[in-house]
C-alpha cells in the first residue's frame, strides 16, 4: 500500500526523519519496503501576484502584466483571459524549466519584453486545466517558491500490510499505529457541514432482504451538485498514493476511502429508478455491466445493490455503467456499507474483479466508522460541488456486529513472552491502542479489555498479548534457551537410507541433481509406457504454469534423460548423475496420490574423466550395473539380489536391460535406454540408467555385519573354461557353481569370457576360476581335485557344458588347470596352454 | 712369482679402470679370481715358489686376492648404485599431470545446506520427519488457521489438484501430521519440498523449505528469540547481528520475521538487500492456539514455538547466487561448484 508522508502529517505530528520513521514502522509490524520522494516536474517557479493588466499594444489576444513578487517587479506578455489585476499566480522565472523541456527566457513578444511566464496548471504539469492561469490561494507568501508554497513534495512509503491489519489500509489507520508508536497526539478529520435540503426519508429509502451479506448500510443525498474537476490538494493527494482523479464526486469517495479506510460509492440519484436502494444476493446466471464497460455473469449469492427495478452495482466491488455519476449528474446517492467479508472475497474472487473496495471489505472495515465516513464524504461533496445535503441519513443495520470484550491476565503475558512488564505498562499499551481496559473485581487482576471495532483482528487474550509484545518492543524480549528435557532423536530409517546411498554414489562420481516433480503429460508417451502401465496413472494439477509443467511425475528416468539433454546442448556429453525424490501415483478420487521415493540414476559418455594417459571409453551397461552391486555391497543386503533379463521396461534396449530383486520382490530396473527414445528426446548418445524403490530398499537394508572368522589357511585356485551354448547366462553357470552345497568352494567367478577363433558357431567360451579353502586344514590336492570334480561334473551335466580342450588334451585328472598369460587385457585373447 | 703376482695386480687393475657395466666386471673377477682366474692359477701354483718365498708369496698373494676382491665389490656397488640412480632417473615423470580416476560426485548445494541445517538442530534434540507432497487442503490451510475464502490465503498461491487436494505450499502440514499422532513434548524439523505458482528471478514453482516446531510446557516468546538467534549464527557466522520484527502468519500468534545484516553490504545498503541493509531470512511465532485446538492439545498446559526459511535462499546468500532457476536446471557446471 502506498502512503503519503505529506498526507498524514493531517492528522499525526511526526518529528522523526521518513528513514526513522520508516524503521519504526517496519519495527512495529508495518514493513516499510520502499521510500521514494515525488515533487513537481518543474523548478524556479514563485509565488507572484498582479499588479496591472494592459493589453498587448501589439497583438490583440495579449496583454502585458506587471507581477511582483514582494521584492520584485516583473513586465509578463501573457495570453490568458481568466486574470485580473490582485490575482496571486504563479511565475516561471527567467531559467526555470517546466515540463516538457522548456526553459524560460526573456524574451520580446511583438515588440514586448517579458521577463517570465504566467503558467496554467497543464504548464507546470500539475492538472489538465489548459483554460487559463493558475489561480492561487490569496494568503500565500509572495516571493515563496511554489514547491513549498503548495506543499508539492512528498515521500511516498511502501508498506507492506499484512492481511491481519485492515484497519491500517487507511492514512488514518497508519497515523493512529505512528501515534500509538511515537506517543504523538492523533487527530481525527473534522467533518462539519449544514444539512439544507429537504428530509432524507421523503426522497429515498433502503431495504437490505439479505443482512448476511450486507449487515449494514447507510446513505446520505446530495442535490444541485456541479461535476468539475477536483481542486489542487486532492488531487495531490490521490495521486500520491496510486488513485488516478476523475471528478469531484469520485474523488471525494476514493480520497475518504484512503483516508478513512471506508470504501464508498456514489451513485446518479436521477438513474436510480424509484429513487432507492434494495439490497440482494444474486440470482444464479444474473448479468450486469460493470463501470469499467465489461458485461459479467454473476455468481450467485453476490451481494448486489439495486434500485427498484434492477441491479446498480456489484456491492462493495464495483459500480454500475447505468448508474454511474458522469459530467451532467445533478443529485448523488452516497453509500456506504458493512459487507459481509468472505461474501466480498468469494465474490470478487468467483468474478477476478480486485479492486481497492474489494480489497478493504474481504479484510474487514469498521462497522462503527460507516456513519463518519458518510458524513465526512458527504461534508467534502457539498463544499467541493457547491451541492445541498438533505437532512439526516439512512441507516439499515439489521445485523448488529457484536464487540467483545476480552479477559486478559497479566501473567499470561509474561508467561507467553518471557518477560517480566507490569500491568501497569500493559494497560498503558493496550489504552494507547485505544483500547478500552477495565480492572474486574474478581481473580488475580484480570483486565476486561475492549478493543476499537476497527480492530478486527483482535478476539483473542492472544491478539491482546501480541500486540502488547508489538509496542514494547521485540527486541527488549530477552534471549534465553528452553529448558526442556532431554529426548532420544529419532531418525527416520528412509532418511538413513538416503544418505547412505548419498554418499556411496557421490564417491562412486556421481552427483545429485534436484528436478521439478512436475513433468510435461507426453512422457508416458515418450517413454512407449504401456497402456496398463501403473506409470500412466498421472496427477494431473488444475492450474499448471505450463503445459509441460501439468502433471506430476510417475518416474525419475525421464526428468533425468531431460536434464541429460540439457547438458549435452551445453557441450558436456559425460555425465553421472542420480536424483533421489518423490513419484506421484494418481489414485481415486477424493484420494490423496499414491506417494513413492525412488533413486533415479543416469550413466552416459565416458566411462572416466577425459584424460591425458587414460585408456578410456564410453560407459556401458555394466559400468552402471558395477555401481548397483556396490551401492547395494554398502547397504550390505542380506537378502539375494537377481538380476533378470525380463523386458519389463518398454524405453529400455530389450537385449540391455534387466529387472532387479531383492528377496524375490521387485526392486527396480537398470538397462539401456532404448535408441527410439534417444530419438525422440533428441539424444545424440547412449545413455544407461537404473531405477530404485527406495521403500523396498528400505526393508531390506542393514546395519549388521555377520562376522566371519578368517581362515588361516590358503586356498587352492581351478580354473575351468566351459564351451557353452552363447544364449546361456553367466549367471546361471554361476549358480549351479554355488548351489552345490560343497562347503569347501570358498568363492567362485567368472574370469574370461571368449568367443571366436576357435569357437564353434552360437557357442562361446567360459572362464570359471574356482577357489578352495578349509577353515581348519590346508587342502590337499587330491582333497580338492576331488571336490572340483564333482562340481564341475554337475556344471556339465545341468548345462550341457562342456570343458573347453577335453577331447584334444590328455590329464590325469578330470580337471584341467589352464595357465594365463600375464598382463592380458580387453583386446587380447590367451591361448590356453594346458600343463 | 712375486713379481708375476705383483704384475698380475696391476694387470687386474688397468682391466677394472676400463669397465662400465656390471658384466664386465663379473667377467674379469671370473678372469681373475674364479675357479680358472689367472690368480687364483697362481696362487694355487705355490710349488713353484722357492719354498722360503713360500711363506711371502702366500701372504702377499691372499692379500692382493682380498684387496682385489673388494675393489671389485666397491666397484660393483658402485655401478649397481649408479644404475639405480639412472633407473630412477629415466622414471620421472610430470607430477603437474592430473592424477588418473573418476572425480568424486557432488551433493547439491540444496541438499548440502538441509544436512547443514538438519545436523544443527539434531544437536538441539529435534528428530527430522517428512510428510506427503500432495496434501489435503484440510493439513495444507485450515488445520493451521488459514480457513477458506480468508485473505490470508492470498500470502501463498497454490497449485490444484482438486477442490481440495494440494501441492502443499509449505512443510507446515507435516507439523499438524505429527501433533496428531503423538503427545507432547514435540521437537521436529520437516525439511521438503514445496509447490507454489510463481516463476521469476527470485521464485520457482517448486522450492525447498525447512520448517521446525518446539512443543513444549512453559515455552516462551525468549526461548524462540534463543533457538533462532544460535542457529542463525551456527549458519551465518558467530558475529551475526539479527533483528526480530513482528509479521503475521496465520498459524503462529504473535508472529516474528528474523533479518540478519545483509551479508553483502554489512547494513550499508546494496542491490542484494533493496537498500534496507537487512535479509529476510526466516519467519516464526508462538504457535497460535488454534492450531493447537485442531490437533488436541491444550493451549494452557504447553505452548511452543514454530520457525520456516527457505533452503534456496540460504544457498543463494550463502554462496552469492542471484538467479535461483540455477538450482534446477542442473547444468554440470554449476554442480561442480560445490
Amino acid at each position: 500500500m502506498l502512503l503519503s508522508t505529506r498526507w498524514i502529517r493531517d492528522h499525526v505530528d511526526i518529528g522523526l526523519t521518513p528513514v526513522e520513521l520508516a524503521g519504526r514502522l517496519t519495527m512495529a509490524g508495518l514493513e516499510v519496503d520502499a521510500i521514494h520522494e515525488t515533487g513537481p516536474s518543474f523548478t524556479g517557479t514563485v509565488v507572484a501576484k498582479i499588479l496591472s493588466i494592459k493589453p498587448h499594444p501589439e497583438a490583440d489576444r495579449l496583454s502585458l502584466c506587471e507581477v511582483t513578487t514582494g521584492k520584485d517587479t516583473y513586465p509578463v506578455v501573457c495570453g490568458a483571459g481568466n486574470i485580473r489585476p490582485g490575482d496571486v499566480v504563479p511565475l516561471a522565472k527567467e531559467g526555470a524549466t517546466i515540463p516538457g523541456g522548456i526553459t524560460i527566457k526573456r524574451s520580446v513578444i511583438r515588440g514586448e519584453v517579458s521577463e517570465g511566464m504566467l503558467c496554467s496548471e497543464k504548464d507546470l504539469g500539475l492538472g489538465e486545466d489548459t483554460t487559463g492561469v493558475m489561480i492561487l490561494p490569496a494568503d500565500l507568501t509572495l516571493g515563496c517558491d511554489l514547491t513549498e508554497a503548495l506543499d508539492l513534495k512528498d515521500m511516498i512509503f511502501d508498506i507492506g500490510i499484512t492481511p491481519n491489519r485492515a484497519d491500517c489500509l487507511s492514512i488514518i489507520g497508519v497515523a493512529r499505529e505512528i501515534a500509538a508508536i511515537t506517543g504523538e497526539k492523533l487527530r481525527y478529520p473534522a467533518s462539519t457541514f449544514s444539512e439544507n435540503g429537504e428530509e432524507i426519508h421523503r426522497i429515498t429509502g433502503v431495504e437490505i432482504l439479505d443482512p448476511d451479506l450486507c449487515p449494514r448500510y447507510s446513505a446520505r443525498v446530495i442535490r444541485n451538485i456541479m461535476v468539475k474537476p477536483s481542486p489542487l490538494w486532492m488531487r495531490l493527494r490521490l495521486e500520491a498514493v496510486g488513485i488516478r482523479p476523475i471528478n469531484n464526486i469520485v474523488d471525494v469517495t476514493n480520497f475518504v476511502m484512503m483516508e478513512l479506510g471506508q470504501p464508498l460509492h456514489a451513485f446518479d440519484y436521477n438513474l436510480l429508478e424509484g429513487g432507492r436502494i434494495v439490497v440482494r444476493r444474486s440470482h444464479p446466471g444474473e448479468i450486469f455491466t460493470s463501470l469499467d464497460g465489461k458485461e459479467r455473469n454473476l455468481p450467485a449469492d453476490t451481494v448486489l445493490i439495486c434500485d427498484s427495478a434492477k441491479p446498480v452495482a456489484i456491492g462493495g466491488i464495483m459500480g454500475g455503467l447505468n448508474s454511474e455519476v458522469r459530467e451532467n449528474t445533478e443529485a448523488v446517492l452516497l453509500e456506504s456499507a458493512y459487507f459481509n467479508p468472505s461474501s466480498i472475497r468469494r465474490s470478487a474472487k468467483t468474478l477476478g474483479m480486485i479492486t481497492e473496495s474489494s480489497f478493504r471489505f474481504e479484510r474487514g472495515v469498521d462497522p462503527m466508522g460507516v456513519i463518519g465516513a458518510l458524513n465526512r464524504a458527504a461534508g467534502l461533496i457539498a463544499d467541493l460541488s457547491g451541492g445541498q445535503i438533505c437532512k439526516g441519513y439512512i441507516d439499515q443495520y439489521p445485523q448488529r456486529i457484536k464487540t467483545v470484550v476480552i479477559p486478559l491476565r497479566p501473567k499470561r503475558v509474561n508467561e507467553v513472552l518471557g518477560t517480566a512488564i507490569d500491568r501497569h505498562e500493559i494497560g498503558k499499551i493496550l489504552k494507547s491502542l485505544e483500547m478500552t481496559v477495565n480492572k474486574t473485581d474478581g481473580g488475580e487482576g484480570v483486565y476486561q479489555v475492549t478493543p476499537p471495532t476497527f480492530r478486527v483482528d483482535i478476539t483473542r487474550e492472544i491478539d491482546l498479548i501480541e500486540e502488547i509484545a508489538r509496542l514494547y518492543g521485540y527486541d527488549r524480549i530477552p534471549v534465553k534457551l528452553p529448558h526442556v528435557s532431554v529426548m532420544p532423536v529419532m531418525k527416520d530409517r528412509k532418511k538413513i537410507l538416503e544418505d547412505r546411498i548419498r554418499g556411496v554414489l557421490v564417491g562412486y562420481g556421481y552427483s545429485e541433481v534436484i528436478s521439478y516433480s512436475f513433468i510435461s503429460p507426453d512422457a508416458v508417451d515418450l517413454l512407449a509406457l504401456e497402456k496398463d502401465d501403473k506409470r500412466r496413472q498421472l496427477v494431473k494439477i488444475k492450474n499448471p504454469l505450463t503445459e509441460d509443467q501439468s502433471v506430476m511425475r510417475t518416474t525419475i528416468v525421464y526428468s533425468l534423460l531431460n536434464t541429460y539433454e540439457k547438458n549435452t546442448r551445453n557441450g558436456c556429453l559425460d555425465l553421472k548423475i542420480f536424483e533421489i525424490g518423490k513419484v506421484f501415483f494418481h489414485q481415486k478420487e477424493g484420494e490423496l496420490p499414491l506417494e513413492e521415493t525412488h533413486l533415479g540414476c543416469l550413466l552416459a559418455g565416458l566411462r572416466y574423466d577425459d584424460l591425458w594417459p587414460f585408456k578410456n571409453g564410453q560407459a556401458d551397461f555394466y559400468d552402471l550395473k558395477g555401481c548397483v552391486e556396490n551401492l547395494f555391497d554398502h547397504l550390505k543386503i542380506a537378502a539375494e539380489v537377481k538380476f533378470k533379463s525380463d523386458n519389463r521396461q518398454a524405453f529400455l534396449h530389450p537385449g540391455r536391460s534387466c529387472s532387479i530383486y531383492i528377496g524375490g520382490q521387485f526392486v527396480g530396473f537398470l538397462g539401456e535406454v532404448h535408441p527410439d527414445v534417444l530419438v525422440r528426446l533428441d539424444l545424440k548418445n547412449r545413455a544407461i540408467v537404473f531405477e530404485l524403490h527406495l521403500d523396498v530398499l528400505a526393508a531390506n537394508f542393514s546395519d549388521r555385519v555377520l562376522y566371519r572368522d578368517i581362515s588361516r589357511f590358503p586356498s587352492s585356485a581351478r580354473d575351468v573354461a566351459f564351451l557353452v551354448r552363447e544364449t546361456l547366462e553367466a549367471g546361471e553357470m554361476i549358480n549351479f557353481a554355488r548351489v552345490t552345497g560343497e562347503e569347501l568352494l570358498e568363492k567362485v567367478h567368472i574370469f574370461d569370457i571368449y568367443t571366436g577363433e576357435g569357437i564353434p558357431e552360437r557357442m562361446k567360451s567360459l572362464g570359471l576360476r574356482f577357489s578352495y579353502r578349509s577353515s581348519n586344514r590346508t587342502l590337499t590336492d587330491v582333497e580338492v581335485n576331488q571336490v572340483h570334480s564333482r562340481i564341475v561334473k554337475r556344471i556339465c551335466a545341468l548345462t550341457g557344458a562342456k570343458i573347453r580342450g577335453e577331447d584334444q588334451i590328455k590329464s590325469k585328472e578330470l580337471g584341467l588347470r589352464i595357465k594365463l598369460e600375464e598382463g592380458r587385457d580387453d583386446k587380447d585373447r590367451h591361448n590356453p596352454e594346458c600343463i | 712369482m712375486i713379481e708375476d703376482i705383483e704384475e698380475l695386480q696391476k694387470k687386474a687393475q688397468a682391466d677394472l679402470s676400463l669397465v662400465e657395466t656390471q658384466e664386465e666386471v663379473l667377467a674379469i673377477r671370473t678372469k681373475y679370481l674364479g675357479r680358472k682366474g689367472l690368480l687364483t692359477g697362481l696362487l694355487r701354483d705355490i710349488r713353484s715358489v722357492a719354498p722360503e718365498e713360500r711363506p711371502l708369496f702366500g701372504r702377499l698373494g691372499n692379500a692382493i686376492k682380498e684387496a682385489l676382491s673388494k675393489k671389485i665389490e666397491n666397484i660393483l656397488r658402485e655401478i649397481g648404485k649408479r644404475n639405480r640412480e639412472d633407473a630412477l632417473r629415466h622414471e620421472k615423470i610430470d607430477v603437474t599431470l592430473p592424477g588418473r580416476g573418476v572425480r568424486h560426485g557432488r551433493i547439491h548445494p540444496v541438499t548440502q545446506v538441509c544436512e547443514e541445517i538438519c545436523a544443527i538442530f539434531t544437536g538441539f534434540g529435534f528428530s527430522v520427519v517428512e510428510g506427503p507432497e500432495i496434501e489435503l487442503d484440510y493439513y495444507n490451510f485450515e488445520a493451521l488457521n488459514i480457513p477458506k475464502d480468508h485473505p490470508a490465503r492470498d500470502m501463498q498461491d497454490t497449485f490444484y489438484v482438486e477442490e481440495s487436494i494440494v501441492l502443499r505450499t509449505h512443510t507446515s502440514p507435516v507439523q499438524i501430521r505429527v501433533m496428531e499422532k503423538q503427545r507432547p513434548p514435540v521437537r521436529i524439523l520437516s525439511p521438503g519440498r514445496v509447490y507454489r505458482p510463481d516463476s521469476d528471478i527470485s521464485h520457482t514453482p517448486m522450492f525447498h523449505q525447512i520448517e521446525g516446531l518446539l512443543v513444549d510446557r512453559g515455552i516462551t516468546f525468549g526461548d524462540l528469540k534463543g533457538i533462532l538467534t544460535s542457529f542463525l549464527k551456527q549458519v551465518f557466522g558467530e558475529d551475526t547481528t539479527l533483528r526480530f520484527r513482528p509479521s503475521f502468519f496465520p498459524f503462529t500468534e504473535p508472529s516474528a520475521e528474523v533479518d540478519i545484516r545483509c551479508v553483502m553490504c554489512h547494513g550499508n545498503g546494496c542491490q542484494v538487500c533493496s537498500q534496507s541493509g537487512w535479509l529476510e531470512i526466516l519467519g516464526s511465532g508462538m504457535v497460535d492456539p488454534e492450531v493447537f485446538k485442531n490437533v488436541g492439545y491444550d493451549p494452557e498446559e504447553v505452548s511452543g514455538f514454530a520457525f520456516g526459511l527457505g533452503l534456496e535462499r540460504i544457498a543463494m546468500l550463502k554462496y552469492g547466487i542471484a538467479d535461483i532457476r540455477m538450482f534446477f536446471e542442473n547444468d554440470w557446471r554449476f554442480l561442480e561448484q560445490f
